[in-house]
């Protein structure tokens, strides 16, 4: 893959007040790199992408973009740089999609500046139009089905033109149609625009068909991190999520196929 | 309201700023006096002495001067609140700023505040309980430099709570006269005779307006949430301190002066969302002129409904508020 390194995390310790859920995760990623992080609910795979967006000040470890850290950058500097789409709110925010996508403008905004300029209104149109959701601009957010406000909320990332974008279980309620859709959008996001994505996914199939790389999470630990024919292994599997799994292989590149066994008698 | 939304933005401002002169000239020229539109424009071109001149600058232009500071400033800084908390029922009597205002008052009343500084002491001394009561809530509140707006929220009630229980206990230990004063007061009302007043709580309001206008983009993605204002570069903890204050700040002010006159920073703020959406660089001008017009024109029924007598100009607010809120709702089309 060769490439220069896009965010280093080292030793990065992390938690919520006195309570520790990260422990000495440490791991790169390089530029252009897509990669998935897994593991079981509650293993910490929310908060390392907390720590990663600087949302979490870590306790230990070092995070750092681009070779500086993260914590050292303003504010502002880091939202050019780095976009992150949320699991979906419970309430839709109160605009339209259009209104919703060009916030994704904001960073770049000097201070005090009230209205868009001409490459605000482009950009957003332009994230608008590889999402596909540009029909829909006029709508409220909250008249949207589910994958139409997921697909809102990519392009409002994209708007934002960043150079890493960070996803929190993008595909989480979404049926099997629009799952692919907002995967095939990030690769192809990831090779025509050289985008760095991070992910965070649950459904490891799905993390293994579409990432180059996968960083697999136990109670707070990396457990492991390579390709995902190294870590979708079904002893790995079936240790650290406590079930019985049959693996098996697409035709073409030998990507594995994650199908949970139902009792034991499968 | 999209990309080319700024041409219709610019007529909602200006449409609602010519209801508003509308709105005034009206005012100007009802009351227990009638006074003909003609009169009134001549009596505002020329005409010092007369008997019109006296009434239209001395006793209604000052009211409606001030029905234009309190009604925009309430309604921007209900508009800022809601937006901040994403709470639709919170407005700017919530965080307990009125309840501050009028323990001031009533403790003034009751024991007599400072003499010598005349037609002041009642303002200040409200003004002083408004200022104490939202420093009280913020150190709760705050904690360790970042502020959970939950608490903020819990605290605010709760200190309002308290505050209306200390009210009732020195009413229900007062005298007959004191009492009077007490619930006039609370009642609310755009008499005021001091004009270097009304000349402070117009600067307080409009400058109100100008900084608040500087945060609406700002307040637009608090108003996707805390994490998500964070992600498009926000200094959340700092704006939600600013937002706090400005808007506490405003409404103490506008309460000191004239009491507590409800309904506007309420309802304004939801009936103006209805009509141009949840932008808040067009909220915030829209709410202001139309919470100025709301509150004219109620302080003008209020004083002409049963002239000579006058009712309490929160009797009208409420009514008039209630019923508009609920009708916006039942419409068709209304996303709550």
């Amino acid at each position: 893959m060769g490439g220069s390194t896009m965010l280093a995390v080292k030793d990065l310790s992390c938690g919520y007040g006195k309570r520790v859920v990260l422990r000495g995760v440490s791991f790169g990623i390089k530029r252009g790199a897509f990669v998935g992080i897994i593991g079981p609910n509650g293993s910490g795979k929310t908060t390392l992408l907390r720590a990663i967006n600087g949302f979490l000040r870590p306790f230990k470890g070092t995070i750092s973009l681009e070779g500086k850290g993260i914590h050292q950058m303003v504010r502002r500097s880091l939202a050019q740089k780095v976009a992150v789409v949320t699991q979906s709110p419970e309430a839709a925010p109160p605009f339209s999609v259009e209104e919703f996508v060009l916030l994704g403008r904001v960073p770049h905004w000097g201070k005090y500046q009230l209205l868009e300029t001409k490459k605000d209104v482009e950009m957003a149109e332009r994230a608008m139009a590889l999402t596909g959701i540009a029909y829909a601009r006029d709508r409220k957010m909250g008249e949207l089905s589910g994958g139409e406000q997921q697909l809102a909320f990519v392009a409002r990332a994209l708007a934002q033109e960043p150079r890493l974008l960070l996803l929190d279980e993008p595909t989480a309620h979404l049926d099997i149609g629009h799952q692919g859709q907002i995967m095939d959008l990030l690769r192809q996001l990831n090779r025509e625009q050289s985008l760095t994505i991070v992910v965070v996914l649950h459904d490891l199939t799905l993390a293994g068909l579409y990432c180059e790389r996968l960083i697999l999470l136990n109670r707070g630990r990396l457990r492991k991190i390579g390709p995902p024919q190294r870590v979708l292994m079904k002893g790995v599997i079936e240790k650290v999520y406590q079930t019985t799994v049959r693996v098996m292989q697409t035709h073409k590149k030998g990507r594995p196929i994650i199908l949970p066994v139902a009792g034991k008698g499968v | 309201m999209g990309l080319n939304s700024k041409p219709l933005w610019l007529g909602c401002v200006l449409f609602l700023a010519v209801l508003l002169v509308i709105v005034a000239l009206f005012s100007l020229g009802v009351g227990a006096v009638n006074i003909p539109l003609q009169k009134v424009l001549l009596s505002l071109t020329r005409g010092r002495g007369t008997p019109e001149y006296t009434i239209l600058f001395a006793i209604r232009l000052p009211r409606i001067l001030l029905g234009l500071a309190v009604g925009g400033g309430l309604a921007i800084a209900g508009v800022m609140l809601q937006g901040m908390f994403r709470n639709p029922l919170v407005e700017p009597y919530t965080l307990g700023i009125s309840g501050g205002a009028a323990l001031g008052i009533a403790l003034n009343i009751v024991g007599g505040g400072p003499a010598g500084i005349g037609l002041f002491s009642l303002p200040l001394s409200g003004f002083l309980g408004a200022v104490g009561i939202i420093a009280l809530v913020y150190l709760l509140a705050a904690r360790g430099g970042t502020v959970k707006l939950s608490r903020l929220l819990l605290i605010g009630v709760m200190v309002s709570f308290i505050a209306s229980s200390l009210i009732m206990l020195i009413m229900a230990m007062t005298r007959t006269e004191d009492l009077h004063g007490i619930i006039f007061w609370i009642m609310g009302s755009l008499q005021e005779p001091n004009s270097s007043l009304i000349r402070v709580i117009l600067c307080v309001s409009l400058g109100g307006l100008i900084v608040a206008l500087m945060f609406s983009v700002d307040l637009n993605a608090l108003s996707l949430g805390e994490e998500e204002a964070f992600f498009l570069g926000v200094r959340v903890e700092r704006l939600k301190k600013i937002l706090f204050l400005l808007a506490s700040f405003i409404t103490g002010c506008c309460v000191s002066v004239t009491g507590i006159i409800g309904f506007v920073g309420l309802v304004v703020p939801h009936v103006m969302r209805l009509l141009v959406g949840g932008d808040h660089r067009i909220l915030i001008p829209t709410s202001y002129l139309a919470g100025a017009i709301f509150l004219i024109l109620c302080d003008t029924l209020a004083r002409v409904v049963m002239a000579p007598v006058e009712l309490p100009v929160g009797v009208i607010t409420g009514l008039l508020g209630g019923g508009l809120f609920i009708y916006a709702l039942s419409r068709k089309g209304a996303s709550f």
